[in-house]
Parts: C-alpha cells; sequence; structure tokens
C-alpha cells in the first residue's frame, strides 16, 4: 500500500481507491488502476459496469466520490481536464460545419482563432485519407471517415492523454476493424498514454498493452492482463485466440 | 408537381367561391365574388396600395422588434435558469392576453401613429418565437454539451458554437408562426384606432357596405402573409442548408 501511495504522483495517470456512486447505485467500487506513459490501457467490462463513468472522472467531467484520481500529478476536475482528450463514442460532429471546421473545434475551445485552427487542421487531413474533403459536411461522409475527422478533432490539441470511449462502437464490422488497424498504426508511429473503454474484446487485445477487466456493477477491477504480442498483430493467431480466451474468462466471474 | 396541385386546388376553392357567390339566395353585401373582388383591386388599386404598405411597415417593423426582443429574451432564460423558472408563466400569459380587447387601451397610451400597431404584432410574434428558440437552445443532446466541456469550451463558446447553430431551425419554425400571425396583428392595431392601413381600410369598407373592396382588402392581407411565410421558408434554406429535408411548401 505504501509504494502505491508514492507512486501516483509520477504516472501520467492514476486512480487510487476510487468509489464513485449515483444516488444509491454503486457505479464504481475501490478502483486502483495506473496508466503508464505511452502506455494503452484497455478496460473492458460488461454494459453498466461504470466504463464511461471511469473515462469521465478521467476527463475531469465527474469527481469521485471517495479515492483520487489524478493525471500527470493533477487531481482536481479543471487540472485533470486540461490534459485529457476525450472522445466520445459517437463521433458528434457539427452538421452545420464542414468537416476542417469540426477538425478544428477543439482548438477553437482553447482559444485559437478560427482561421488559425483551421490553417492548424489542415494539413493533417492528407494523413488521416481525408484530402479533398476538407470543405465536405458531416452528412457527406461515410461513417469511418466521419470518426477520422473525430479523431483529429481529438488529437489536435496535442492534450497528452486520450480517453477513447468505445470510439468504433459505432461503425460496422469492416470499417471497425480497418480503423482498428489504423489507430494501431497511428500509435505505434506517435505513441501516446491512451485509456480506451470497450466492450469488444477482440479490440482490446488488438490494441492495448495491459488490458483491466471490470465486473458488473459495481465496477471493480477483476484482473489485469498484460498483452505481451508482437505488433502489428494477428487477430488470427493462436497467442491472440489464447489472449482472448483469458480475458473472456475474467469478464464471466 | 406539387405546385401543380397547389395551383388547382387553389383553382377549385376560387370557382367554389364563384359558384357560391352566384347564387341567388347569397346576399351580395355578405359576398362578393371573386370577379367583383378583381374589379375592386383595379379600381382601387392606388388607394388599396398606399394603405398595404402602411400594414406592410407595420407588419415588418413589428416582427423585427418581436425577433429581437424573442432572441434577447430566449438566450438569457437559456443562460441563466432561475430567470427562466420565473419568466415562463408570463410567458405564456403574454400569449394568453385577448389581444382585440388589449388594442384599444395601446392606442390610448401610445396614441394613433405606429406605436401601437407595432407594439401589438410584437406582442402576438413574441411568443412563437422566443418558445421555438428556447426549445432550440435546449435540444442540444448532454453528450455534446459533454464534449465541449471536455474540450475546455467556455458557456459562450459553447452557445456561440454549439447552441444558437442548433437551434435556428426552431428559431425559423417560430418565425414561420409569427409571420402569419404579425397581419392578423397589425389589423387588430389598426381596428383600435387608425388613419390608414389596410385593416383600417377593410373596417371602413364594411361600414359602407363596399363589399368587393373588403373583399380586395382581405385577399391582401393574406397574400402579404404568405409572403412573409415564404421569405422565411427562403431564409431558413439560406441559413441552415446543413438542415435541408424535403421540404413541404
Amino acid at each position: 500500500m505504501q509504494t502505491e501511495a508514492e507512486a501516483p504522483a509520477t504516472e501520467p495517470l492514476s486512480f487510487v481507491d476510487v468509489t464513485r456512486r449515483y444516488r444509491k447505485v454503486t457505479a464504481l467500487e475501490r478502483i486502483d488502476l495506473t496508466v503508464r506513459q505511452d502506455e494503452v490501457l484497455a478496460v473492458v467490462g460488461p454494459s453498466g459496469c461504470g466504463k464511461s463513468t471511469l473515462l469521465e472522472l478521467v476527463a475531469g467531467l465527474q469527481e469521485p466520490d471517495s479515492g483520487t484520481v489524478s493525471v500527470a500529478g493533477a487531481s482536481d476536475a479543471a487540472g485533470r481536464r486540461a490534459q485529457c482528450a476525450y472522445m466520445p463514442q459517437r463521433d458528434l460532429l457539427l452538421p452545420w460545419r464542414d468537416a476542417l471546421a469540426n477538425a478544428a473545434l477543439a482548438l477553437e475551445c482553447e482559444g485559437v482563432p478560427r482561421s488559425e485552427a483551421r490553417r492548424r487542421a489542415e494539413p493533417l487531413f492528407e494523413r488521416f485519407g481525408l484530402a479533398e474533403f476538407e470543405s465536405a459536411r458531416p452528412a457527406e461522409l461515410s461513417g469511418g471517415m466521419r470518426q477520422r475527422v473525430a479523431f483529429l478533432r481529438t488529437l489536435l490539441p496535442g492534450r497528452p492523454i486520450l480517453l477513447l470511449d468505445e470510439p468504433f462502437g459505432g461503425l460496422d464490422s469492416i470499417t471497425r476493424f480497418s480503423m482498428q488497424q489504423w489507430l494501431a498504426d497511428a500509435l505505434a508511429q506517435e505513441p501516446r498514454t491512451v485509456l480506451l473503454v470497450t466492450h469488444d474484446v477482440e479490440e482490446a487485445v488488438f490494441l492495448a498493452d495491459r488490458i483491466a477487466v471490470l465486473s458488473p456493477r459495481p465496477g471493480r477491477v477483476v484482473a489485469e492482463i498484460p498483452v505481451e504480442l508482437a505488433r502489428p498483430r494477428d487477430v488470427t493467431s493462436p497467442e491472440f485466440g489464447a489472449l482472448k480466451r483469458r480475458v473472456l474468462e475474467a469478464l464471466s466471474l | 408537381m406539387r405546385y401543380v396541385l397547389a395551383a388547382l386546388l387553389l383553382a377549385l376553392f376560387v370557382l367554389a367561391w364563384q359558384g357560391v357567390a352566384s347564387l341567388e339566395s347569397v346576399d351580395d353585401l355578405t359576398l362578393a365574388s371573386p370577379v367583383e373582388t378583381l374589379d375592386a383591386l383595379r379600381d382601387d388599386w392606388s388607394l388599396l396600395w398606399d394603405n398595404a404598405r402602411v400594414t406592410f411597415v407595420e407588419v415588418v417593423l413589428g416582427l423585427a422588434i418581436s425577433t429581437l426582443a424573442g432572441i434577447a429574451s430566449a438566450v438569457a432564460m437559456h443562460l441563466f435558469r432561475p430567470l427562466r423558472d420565473a419568466a415562463y408563466p408570463l410567458l405564456v400569459a403574454s400569449q394568453a392576453i385577448p389581444v382585440v380587447v388589449l388594442a384599444p387601451i395601446f392606442v390610448l397610451a401610445f396614441d394613433y401613429g405606429i406605436g401601437p400597431k407595432l407594439a401589438i404584432v410584437a406582442l402576438i410574434c413574441f411568443f412563437p418565437i422566443t418558445v421555438n428558440l428556447l426549445d432550440g437552445l435546449r435540444s442540444v443532446e448532454p453528450e455534446l454539451l459533454k464534449l465541449m466541456r471536455s474540450m475546455g469550451a467556455s458557456r459562450l463558446r459553447t452557445l456561440r458554437s454549439v447552441e444558437l447553430p442548433a437551434s435556428l431551425p426552431f428559431l425559423f419554425s417560430g418565425l414561420k408562426v409569427a409571420a402569419t400571425v404579425s397581419v392578423i396583428g397589425a389589423v387588430f392595431g389598426e381596428w383600435a384606432g387608425a388613419d390608414e392601413g389596410l385593416g383600417r381600410l377593410v373596417l371602413l369598407g364594411n361600414n359602407q357596405l363596399q363589399t368587393p373592396r373588403v373583399y380586395a382588402g382581405i385577399v391582401l392581407l393574406t397574400l402579404m402573409a404568405v409572403a412573409l411565410f415564404a421569405l422565411v421558408v427562403l431564409a431558413e434554406r439560406l441559413a441552415c442548408p446543413w438542415n435541408r429535408k424535403e421540404q413541404p411548401v
């Protein structure tokens, strides 16, 4: 316990004995978790186990009832919020803005003037496979492209911690798989500290360095499983299958 | 195709009107036929036109006032929850006021000029504009508001970049209702006391048994309302191109 109490300040992201209740329902109970620098931690769990609550606590959108959530040493909500780039499940693009202006939105929220924000977003469109779609409205884009614009919006301000809430949950399975590969490539090129929440075990094993398994409500961490597979990962390999099985076994507690 | 259908129905309506008006049992003093109405439009054109312009100015200015006041009130009520809770009943009451009764009092208060007409038009139009915009401002999904918060957006930034654009279609819905009732408001205002305007002309025509002129005035008033409605639809298309579905009209 003592070593744990000293460790968090140096970690980019840590939960120490965090509990969160909504009225009488306990969403998360006594969560202890850390995410290391440039590590991808996937959190998997059944529906309603408090996965999204976990992310919103990190993003400074909620406060724990007890315990401490700290991000790069900051444990107040505003301090946490400033460190985190939060990406919800749905892309939530604004229908009246074109793709470029949507991508620039997060920068504008930080006070960057509109034209400057657009200028900084523009060069990234090609890398995100969105070249020539700068002035398309969201309604004109495919689901995968919309999600890439949302990613661009999330990444542009350059906040150190990436919080992904089932980022591919709304996509069809083919698009989802290509987006997962795209994200794996992007993270391989440019490592980031990522907290990824998902109920897709395969997605967790494919993308994560480590997987934390939550129990049904109240959510507790019932297993932490390191994923030591070489990248790029082959979803059809026996090792991949074995890990998937371990996670599924932990889930059915 | 839908224009053809609309034109057909209109033609049918005019025909029926002509038919009923030609019946022997229908008094010429209660119902002027379309032909008589057209004659009146032609013969009294300069009189009708001068008065229509007066009414038009009342309607447009009144609409402008209520639009500005409605936007300001809705935004203020949206930003300050206690204000919304306190003012909402008053807002509803403002629409329940029998304007017909209130109009003469306005005339007493503001004199014969354009003032009472503007007040009545604005009073009638204020409610649909404010209530619709208020609903629009509240229509933004909580998820999106959460995202804005996570990106560090200030309250005003969220209002400007998300809530106001999202509520534009709602504002236009309110404006469509307002545009059509505004003309009625101006007529009430003129009935309570005026020396010019289409509403007054219609009232005088009624008293002087000039039935065709009354109908000509009514046709012009209706056209004015329809034109204003069409103008709002056009403005909506220009202002919210992302929101275009298959729209009737």
